[in-house]
């Protein structure tokens, strides 16, 4: 019996000590008619070498040799150590630390994984983590709306240039509250145009604004952040937390910062793995502490004055407050965060930096590389960190299918996010491509290009 | 014991690093702008560097190994943490989700470079939908609450739909986790407690009393919190679909049932599964979870996307809100916590179906043997005239009464002999509780001495009361100020003098 220890002896005495005849009497409470018949698609039990041989076979079809997709996922490298030591049992297997004082080594970590988050976003205060950058995003908003004690307006103005996943997500979350999304629209450089939010009668509560945005474009971060805070609108950043080792950190916005900032934490050494787990981060200004949703860990001392870690504010959370508690979300993505929290100990300042530097350099090469091809041009101008959108001469969608069927991940194909740019790739280089990488690339997109327009 | 509570800001160096994980050192450290960054302009620029810590790889490795010894696990430690399901998460199913190919896919990957994960996906809805007699599966929600989420959302959706927008109301048992009430109150409804019956069960004459025009839904866990199974499922149901509302299953308790009973003939309309309790994935200190909702034909229109179905050639695709055009939407930015997902499926291909049926079966076994033997020296069970499921509820209201000792002490000196504690205080109703879970992946020389601890600990309530009251005194810290911590909040280490 797979992972059931009982012997056939044991199980008679514990039935006696029960006082039962069969295991099957123990279910007796239950009406009778309520009882499962077989299973139907179940399979029959498997070895764990078949289960790793079955596994492995469809693992390998999926198989690609280079990575040129970002999106919200990135391909970066993991240093050996992180992944080593996050799976050892004591942090894969352990719950929630309800009990601190057998929790510490779980509750230190995300202790100092809040530190870090607050080191990198400049601001007061990060929660233990929530479920993704996405989820993140809509109890940022949430919060936010309960935070802004100036501005009682259910509407949020996010920019256009937010992931469109995360838009969808955030309407997915908040529809059922009474909020209304509204969209600033882009420009034709594919940013938004803080002179545009004066057209705004009323303002909103919050503003959702993203750097570097979708396209990789760096957004007027001063001028939009100046402008809410000058109208009672709370600021809530979406940020990659790779590029606030170059770029400016949310808390150092404009004249007064950002108020919340969110984002996911995957590329700090979790591996792209379809999307998840990753973590989602949220941090924001002291003030707002009340409102943050999710686990909080505090510094404390046990009964002789020794340092220890805790859970702390609870009073927030909807084991203590239910119905009227900040958001039902019950867990955080401690294992990923343990993760996270190796992964910037080991890079510190100067590595996150290097990484950071060396994402935004195979970038700017790929693209001036890829534009040299013909009819291939950059689609937008303005600076940028890490990602890039070219056009092409052609629909790009069955052009990154040709580059994958030579296992290559091209970019991504626009057109179902932005119909007007379906003729573009997002793409996007890490520190792990070379110069023989991104010439691969370019040759293979010349390639596919050619024959493209061989069939047209 | 490790009692070193520095944090790595603490072991941190001006100018220490690391070296083998940085990509190229920067030639000018100082100078976070280099050349290469001037296309960035000065103002989106990061003025000076994050207060990383600076420390060598040793030190990092060195330092969370030993924080990790100072946690309690699975892998370590009998965890009899009622309704959180702390079985043997198989260690061969981390590998399955790490077989070349699966953590280099990129969730936006076209399907054609996917068909392993999707059909690995596809074949996780199909079985679940089989364990819980429900007819279609999205395994996108990312934890128990956010499956929760996703289910009181497609109720309002099937509400809307028909043109039924006055209801506002979900009915809840008393005694149910504390992420229902919050979740309906995020789906825009109010919540309405239903009490329970002295033993155990939904007080259906309540309940009658409490349906009407109003009312969108009852949210309820089966097997209770309280450790029994509601013996009149069948009324509660009825009582609900006859006012027009709808039965959401919470699944944390389906461990007890797996096998032996489908929520869907229940009468329930709409569940969630907790992956990381039935399905063996690891929790990891808080999560991740995973949470797939189940739903009959009424709700199958409202589902969350992505989804995964079939193609015409045979292949399979993701079904997105083009497919599922009345879909409630999308819950996370790519596919919820994938990798769980393909734990939880290399588990049940390693249960399969016969292992699946013993799972509820010895997880019930376990849990009323413990019972049983509490019981016979003289431990109060809550619920005593009852069949216990996976779990039980005992109360030391007695012994809190007599010698002065509270379920947390008792819960405390636990951790003296090696144990996680059961979770206390819950469910609410139960004065002085511990709600305990064995699993069925323990032993029996693991039970008998955990009831040994117990026994052992209550005779020093009497002998030496002091030594319960003071617990833990073996592990890295005592017990804690929560006071200070919340009043005086330290939560993010700064450097002295900042």
């Amino acid at each position: 019996m797979p992972f059931i220890p009982h012997t056939a002896a044991e199980v008679d005495a514990m039935l006696d000590a029960i006082g039962a005849e069969s295991i099957e009497q123990l279910f007796d409470e239950i009406p009778s008619q309520l009882r499962a018949g077989e299973l139907r698609t179940v399979p029959e039990a498997r070895s764990e070498m078949a289960m790793l041989r079955l596994m492995g076979e469809r693992a390998r079809k999926d198989q690609l040799q280079l990575c040129f997709l970002g999106a919200g996922c990135y391909d970066h490298h993991i240093p050996s150590a992180v992944w080593d030591i996050t799976q050892r049992g004591e942090f894969l297997t352990a719950y929630t630390p309800y009990q601190a004082e057998a929790s510490q080594g779980t509750l230190q970590v995300i202790y100092e994984y809040q530190s870090m988050m607050t080191a990198l976003t400049a601001l007061d205060v990060s929660n233990a983590s929530v479920y993704d950058g996405a989820s993140g995003l809509a109890e940022a908003v949430l919060m936010a709306v309960r935070a802004n004690r100036k501005n009682k307006s259910r509407r949020v103005l996010m920019a256009e240039t937010v992931h469109p996943l995360y838009r969808q997500t955030v309407a997915t979350i908040v529809r059922n509250q009474g909020i209304a999304l509204d969209s600033l629209p882009m420009t034709a450089s594919g940013v938004v145009d803080p002179a545009a939010l004066n057209g705004h009668a009323e303002p909103p509560v919050a503003l959702v604004v993203q750097q570097p945005n979708f396209f990789g474009l760096l957004e007027q971060v001063d001028e939009l952040t100046d402008w809410a805070a000058a109208h009672d609108v709370l600021v809530i950043a979406v940020v990659n937390p790779t590029s606030l080792a170059i770029l400016k950190p949310p808390g150092q916005w404009g004249e007064g910062g950002a108020d919340i900032a969110c984002g996911d934490g995957q590329p700090l050494g979790i591996p792209m793995a379809s999307g998840g787990p990753s973590f989602g981060f949220i941090c924001c200004r002291q003030a707002f502490v009340r409102q943050l949703p999710g686990r909080i860990i505090g510094r404390t001392e046990d009964l002789d004055g020794r340092t220890g870690f805790t859970l702390t504010l609870q009073a927030r959370e909807q084991h203590i407050r239910r119905a009227k508690a900040t958001s039902n979300i019950c867990t955080n993505q401690g294992l990923l965060v343990t993760a996270g929290t190796i992964y910037l100990s080991l890079l510190g300042p100067a590595g996150l930096e290097g990484v950071a530097g060396q994402c935004h350099r195979r970038t700017a090469q790929l693209a001036s590389a890829a534009v040299t091809l013909p009819g291939v041009t950059e689609r937008f101008a303005g600076p940028f960190f890490h990602e890039r959108v070219l056009a092409l001469p052609c629909e790009a969608e069955p052009v990154a299918e040709k580059l994958a069927a030579r296992g290559i991940l091209a970019g991504l194909p626009l057109g179902d996010y932005f119909p007007e740019l379906s003729r573009c790739l997002l793409v996007c280089g890490t520190e792990k491509h070379s110069d023989e990488d991104i010439e691969r690339y370019v040759t293979e997109l010349g390639a596919a290009l050619s024959s493209t327009e061989a069939v047209a | 014991m490790n009692r070193d509570t520095r944090t790595i800001f603490e072991l941190s160096r001006p100018g220490r690093m690391a070296t083998a994980q940085v990509p190229k050192v920067p030639k000018a450290p100082k100078a976070p702008a280099a050349v290469e960054m001037a296309d960035i302009p000065v103002n989106l620029r990061r003025p000076s560097r994050p207060g990383l810590p600076e420390v060598s790889e040793l030190q990092v490795v060195r330092h969370y190994t030993n924080l990790s010894r100072k946690n309690f696990s699975i892998e370590n430690q009998f965890y009899p943490l009622g309704s959180c399901t702390m079985k043997y998460n198989p260690r061969g199913t981390h590998h399955a989700a790490a077989q070349p190919g699966f953590p280099g896919r990129h969730p936006l990957a076209p399907a054609a470079h996917s068909q392993g994960f999707l059909e690995c996906l596809f074949d996780l809805q199909e079985i679940l939908k089989d364990v819980t007699g429900m007819t279609g599966v999205s395994l996108t929600p990312m934890a128990g609450a956010q499956g929760e989420f996703a289910g009181v959302a497609m109720i309002r959706a099937y509400h809307e739909a028909r043109g039924d927008a006055a209801r506002s109301e979900i009915l809840i048992p008393n005694a149910a986790h504390g992420t229902n009430p919050a979740t309906a109150v995020m789906c825009g409804y109010g919540v309405r407690e239903v009490p329970l019956t002295p033993d155990g069960d939904v007080d259906l004459d309540a309940l009658k009393a409490s349906v009407g025009p109003q009312t969108a839904g009852l949210m309820m866990t089966n097997p209770s919190t309280c450790g029994v199974f509601d013996r009149r499922i069948e009324g509660i149901a009825a009582t609900v679909h006859d006012a027009g509302g709808l039965l959401y299953y919470d699944g944390a308790n389906l461990n007890a049932i797996l096998g032996k009973v489908k929520p869907g003939d229940m009468g329930f309309d709409v569940l969630h599964m907790n992956l990381h309790k039935t399905f063996a994935t690891p929790h990891g200190g808080g999560g991740p979870g995973s949470g797939p909702v189940g739903v009959n034909d009424k709700l199958a229109p409202y589902l969350p996307v992505p989804m995964v179905g079939r193609d015409d050639a045979g292949g399979f695709r993701w079904l997105t809100q083009q497919d599922v055009p009345g879909s409630i939407g999308r819950l996370s930015a790519f596919m919820g916590n994938a990798g769980i997902l393909l734990r939880a499926f290399a588990y049940a291909l390693m249960l399969g179906r016969e292992g699946m049926h013993r799972v509820g079966e010895f997880a019930t076994l376990n849990a009323n043997y413990m019972a049983a033997r509490l019981a016979e020296h003289g431990f109060a069970l809550a619920y005593p005239q009852r069949r216990a499921s996976h779990e039980f509820v005992i109360t030391f209201a007695e012994q809190a009464k007599t010698l002065g000792v509270s379920a947390m002490d008792i819960a405390k000196r636990l951790l003296d002999y090696g144990f996680h504690s059961p979770t206390t205080y819950f469910p609410l109703l139960v004065p002085e509780c511990f709600l305990i879970e064995p699993t069925e992946t323990e032993t029996k020389e693991e039970l008998d001495a955990f009831i040994e601890a117990l026994v052992a600990i209550l005779r020093e309530a009497e002998s030496d009361p002091e030594l319960v009251l003071s617990a833990p005194q073996s592990l890295p810290v005592k017990r804690l100020d929560d006071v200070k911590a919340a009043r005086e909040l330290d939560l993010a280490y700064r450097p002295p003098g900042e």
